[in-house]
């Protein structure tokens, strides 16, 4: 390789190097920012790196699945109340008035954004639904229900 | 090693090469695009828990994967640009960029579509959502870049650079699900665990997956030739090209 075509190489290599450098220390310091939701424990034992815990009052989103059996409806409104979960362990109950996605059910996980009105309870007013990346057609899913990682509708 | 590589780097040599390949591409690109998307769309089951909604994936993730696939090309394309000086690697940055950030807004319009009916909401700013946007921006700041100058050869390095500088974002596009909470679901098909996807779903979207892939070469090589022959356009192989098909029209 002659020395030109050398130094242009040199030139271009550190290009990228550095900028990736640079993009992935900014990445680094926006970590939890760029986190779109927290988990249910995140809101009660804070984040796991920082410890940074929800101020009450504040706007967040939350993630999490439904706590099965948690689902309470108010049979003379939209109003809807359950309970979030994760690996954690931590319970986060949250309200909501409206229509929930169709895919919303026990098991499910959802992301719900709203106001924090206390260390477990939110008040949400808007409910999206996670689904995950497994696809599959109905009788494989009813052959394999009970599994863990399957989240199927018990209809 | 590289040896037989050497004539390519003439523009007529390329400009023919690209002729030859084109009907090949476009023809498994219709073969592949019928097969697929009847399969796809008319035979493959329902999913369990989506329904028939779930039939989005047989065009998003093909555009999306071909969106980066372009972008990736186009680096490396940028980088022998850069190094080495070879005036085709810039007309394929310039041919390539469009085709991709059409791809890649295929990709975002058919998330939000498939966003609003499973998610509830057609648009959240979650990291993978927020990502491929600026896939979009940066393939549209290559395409502008390019035609700002009237100097192709000072075009050909500015989009060259900027090319480089966006080829961080594609890690970010593929790990934001990792890295982050977010809405968007993790990798079906590109992890090295099996895929998580019934097989009789699997098969049409890798054969949409090959068909995108086709696409995107047939309109790559269709705008590189294009690209070659308007830069080339004061050269004689070009006049006796024009003269030839003028004169065979008669």
């Amino acid at each position: 390789m002659n020395p030109r075509r050398k130094k242009r190489l040199l030139i271009t290599s550190a290009l990228v190097v550095g900028l990736s450098l640079a993009v992935g220390l900014v990445l680094f310091a926006l970590q939890q920012n760029i986190d779109l939701f927290y988990t249910p424990t995140e809101i009660i034992e804070g984040k796991k790196e920082t410890g940074i815990k929800p101020e009450v009052g504040q706007r967040l989103r939350i993630g999490g699945m439904v706590l099965n059996g948690s689902v309470k409806r108010d049979p003379e409104s939209l109003k809807v109340s359950f309970d979030l979960i994760d690996n954690g362990g931590g319970i986060v109950t949250v309200f909501f008035t409206g229509i929930l996605p169709d895919l919303f059910r026990e098991g499910q996980g959802i992301v719900a954004q709203g106001e924090l009105l206390n260390a477990t309870q939110v008040n949400a007013f808007e409910v999206l639904a996670k689904h995950d990346e497994e696809y599959m057609p109905p009788e494989v899913a009813e052959a394999l229900e009970g599994m863990d990682h399957l989240k199927t509708d018990k209809k | 090693m590289w040896k037989w590589l050497h004539p390519y780097a003439k523009p007529e040599k390329s400009y023919q090469l690209a002729g030859k390949l084109l009907p090949w591409f476009v023809v498994a690109t219709v073969i592949t695009f019928v097969v697929g998307l009847v399969w796809g769309l008319l035979f493959a089951p329902a999913d369990y828990q989506q329904g028939d909604s779930f039939r989005i994936i047989y065009i998003h993730v093909p555009a999306a994967m071909m969106a980066m696939a372009a972008y990736s090309t186009m680096a490396i394309a940028a980088f022998i640009a850069l190094v080495w000086q070879i005036r085709l690697a810039e007309m394929n940055i310039a041919a390539i960029a469009p085709v991709g950030a059409v791809f890649t807004f295929i990709a975002l319009v058919t998330g939000a579509a498939w966003g609003k009916p499973m998610w509830g909401a057609w648009w959240v700013w979650d990291a993978r959502l927020t990502s491929e946007l600026i896939l979009l921006f940066v393939y549209l700041g290559i395409i502008a870049l390019y035609n700002a100058f009237s100097d192709k050869v000072l075009a050909g390095r500015a989009a060259s650079i900027l090319t480089l500088v966006g080829v961080i974002n594609l890690p970010i596009i593929h790990y934001s699900v990792v890295w982050w909470n977010t809405l968007h679901q993790g990798a079906t098909l590109m992890k090295f665990d099996k895929p998580s996807m019934a097989p009789e779903m699997l098969w049409p979207l890798i054969i949409m997956i090959i068909g995108f892939a086709t696409f995107l070469g047939a309109l790559s090589l269709l705008r590189f030739r294009n690209e070659i022959l308007a830069r080339e356009s004061h050269r004689p192989w070009v006049s006796a090209l024009v003269t030839e098909k003028l004169e065979g029209g008669k």
